[in-house]
């Protein structure tokens, strides 16, 4: 291995990469919109939902009713109806996604302590469903339960049992976003180098690399490490996007978020060169890339805790360079402990590294048959 | 065969090759073929799409095992010491293989750092090809925006960064108009001037006329090997030229006929290449007459292409004796 051969494959690659439109963008891109999506998926707390109410009573009380489930901020009230049926239409032609019935007898049902209010829901939509459970909270005058009329029709009969689902939203914002940064490099690394040996295959830039002296250790290793930067780049966005949005905290030392993210990146990047090496063409490079992004996501305890999953399952998953990613960087922000005392999974990500090269530069023939 | 006379000391020889062969499955790319590139000289690869050139090519350099055969470049055993043998050699590949997202400049130092060329050699040896290659204006120019026949000056720039002893070019003018492969072919002949190997391949009968040394090949085998000249001679007193008033007519009454090799019109007359039996002439204007033609028959010069029709189109039998 030759130095200046290494440092020319590098700068080759940053060159390529500079006019590589697409990329650059995926780069920046990824990071920020998954953080935003992801961010916004998990505040399940809905705003705005765009209501039609039908109060067939119009009494002070009814109306103060209303009046309190606007109040709450989840609904917002776009259509006012005579009938349950012109509600229901509304409904199912997508136009509101609650309906609120005030039937003419209100005031008696109230008294009497039976149904007084229904709420219609989209039940098409879990997250829909689950916001209206919020608005049986609003209390009326005496605390009687309200309706709660979604597909199965299930009433709810007290208020508080209700309450306890919404309770874990903030720690899972805060759960999500270090996952994060190891599911966007997971996406983003594994790709890059996915498909890098293979473009230079299905343009004939190959046949002329092979014809030189330069070494398939060097090609290799030069071709990784210009992400391992972007990789940190990346690394960097996330945590400021998750600051400055979430508010998620670094509780442990940040120079150890940066070597564990550096071993995911180093990891997923070898894996990537493995795939490039297999694969016939850039499209076969990404559908593989999915089939390792796929079960990483699912998996690795990023959206299912790992303790949930059958024994089999989980030691797939300890296969997964972001099953152990995960541990470590909930470990270090959010209980605030050391890498070195999770040198299990430090372990598992360098075996897995060590592997993936070496198993990348022997597939690599410098050859063409 | 031609071969043997080739063989001069070692010294003087860049490769050879003895029953080189390659299968890719049930097909035969290359078979047997055994070859001599004296050193300094253009040595021309010719035969049709398909016929093995660019395998053999390929195998010669050391990037295609082959299934059989001993192959020697420049002294090393092949596939064996393909890695010792790169450093000394250029290949310039059939598709363009430089990088279209690079500019041109940034190409050749990519090229220059990967062949082992210091900085400051290769700031010099750079700026040196860039004006011998007529690139000075377009040394920001990104190569895959470049023209056919650039791309081409562009490859052959890159593969002689090194200045490599031996250098193969795999049909390099295949994509480029008349004037740039004029032009491309005056700068191979500046590298052998200068000391260089070349191997090079192509379809094109002119550009295979100014090799040194010539190799035919068809459907992976060798079937004539020497230089032009030698060739061409080999065919004397078998290239007939038929001046008739219905040319297709008198083509159609001598197709077929026992010893007529091939019958080509070209304009108002026919170029015949007969088998090697001395009474060629006087059985095709027999077969003339007999068909009631008027026609003149007279013996013409023969070249490259009736040496590449003899040696694609005669039985074996008549191979062996050209």
């Amino acid at each position: 291995m030759k130095l200046g051969r290494l440092l020319a494959v590098m700068l080759k690659e940053l060159r390529q990469l500079r006019r590589d439109r697409i990329t650059l963008a995926m780069i920046i891109g990824i990071p920020v919109m998954q953080l935003v999506l992801f961010g916004y998926a998990i505040n399940l707390n809905l705003r705005g939902l765009s209501a039609g109410v039908a109060d067939m009573a119009n009494t002070s009380g009814s109306r103060a009713l209303v009046m309190d489930m606007v109040a709450t901020g989840v609904i917002q009230p776009t259509l006012a109806a005579n009938t349950p049926q012109q509600l229901m239409d509304a409904l199912r032609r997508g136009e509101i996604s609650v309906g609120v019935v005030v039937p003419p007898d209100f005031e008696r049902r109230r008294i009497d302590g039976r149904e007084a209010v229904q709420v219609l829901v989209d039940g098409s939509d879990t997250v829909v469903q689950s916001a209206a459970v919020q608005l049986a909270q609003v209390p009326l005058d005496n605390s009687r339960a309200l309706a709660n009329a979604t597909g199965a029709r299930e009433t709810t009969p007290q208020q508080i049992s209700v309450v306890s689902f919404y309770n874990p939203q903030r720690r899972s914002a805060v759960n999500i976003v270090p996952g994060l940064i190891g599911v966007i490099l997971t996406m983003t690394m594994v790709l890059f180098t996915g498909v890098s040996i293979v473009r230079e295959r299905e343009r004939g830039n190959m046949e002329l690399l092979i014809a030189t002296p330069v070494t398939s250790a060097e090609l290799m290793i030069g071709k990784v490490l210009p992400y391992v930067a972007i990789g940190l780049v990346q690394t960097t966005l996330v945590l400021l996007l998750g600051l400055w949005l979430f508010q998620v905290p670094v509780r442990g030392s940040v120079l150890d978020v940066y070597l564990a993210a550096m071993l995911l990146v180093v990891a997923n990047l070898t894996l990537g060169l493995l795939i490039s090496t297999r694969a016939q063409s850039q499209f076969q490079a990404m559908q593989m890339t999915f089939f390792v992004f796929l079960p990483s996501i699912l998996l690795s305890g990023f959206m299912f805790p790992f303790a949930g999953m059958p024994r089999a399952i989980q030691w797939f998953a300890e296969i997964l360079p972001l099953t152990h990613f995960l541990r470590l960087i909930r470990g270090i922000m959010l209980r605030g402990a050391g890498i070195v005392e999770l040198w299990r999974e430090v372990a598992a990500l360098v075996v897995f590294t060590a592997v993936m090269m070496t198993a990348a530069i022997l597939r690599f023939r410098k050859r063409l048959d | 065969m031609a071969i043997e006379s080739a063989n001069a000391g070692d010294g003087d020889v860049a490769i050879r090759a003895r029953g080189l062969t390659k299968r890719f499955g049930d097909l035969v790319a290359v078979d047997h073929v055994d070859l001599t590139v004296p050193k300094q000289q253009v040595y021309g690869f010719l035969g049709p799409n398909g016929s093995g050139k660019s395998t053999t090519i390929r195998m010669l350099c050391g990037l295609l095992t082959p299934t059989a055969g001993e192959i020697e470049v420049l002294g090393l055993r092949i596939p064996e010491q393909a890695e010792a043998l790169r450093l000394r050699i250029g290949y310039m590949t059939q598709k363009f293989s430089l990088f279209e997202d690079l500019t041109v400049r940034e190409n050749l130092e990519f090229l220059a750092a990967v062949q082992g060329l210091d900085k400051p050699r290769a700031r010099k040896r750079i700026d040196e090809l860039v004006a011998q290659y007529r690139f000075e204006d377009r040394q920001k120019q990104l190569a895959g925006t470049l023209s056919g026949g650039q791309k081409q000056r562009l490859a052959l720039a890159g593969a002689v960064i090194h200045e490599p002893e031996l250098l193969f070019l795999d049909e390099p003018t295949s994509a480029v108009d008349p004037e740039s492969r004029r032009d491309f072919w005056e700068k191979l002949f500046d590298l052998a001037d200068a000391g260089t190997t070349l191997l090079v391949s192509t379809h094109y009968m002119d550009e295979a006329e100014r090799c040194h040394r010539i190799a035919i090949l068809d459907s992976g085998r060798l079937v004539a090997d020497g230089t032009p000249g030698e060739l061409t001679s080999a065919l004397a007193g078998r290239t007939l030229e038929v001046r008739a008033a219905q040319p297709r007519r008198a083509q159609q009454a001598l197709v077929g006929l026992p010893g007529v090799l091939s019958v080509a019109q070209i304009g108002n007359s026919l170029r015949v290449l007969v088998a090697e039996n001395g009474d060629a002439n006087s059985r095709v204007a027999e077969a003339l007459r007999n068909a009631g033609l008027q026609a003149e028959v007279a013996p013409a010069d023969p070249n490259l292409e009736d040496v590449f029709v003899s040696a694609t189109r005669g039985q074996p039998a008549q191979r062996e004796a050209a």
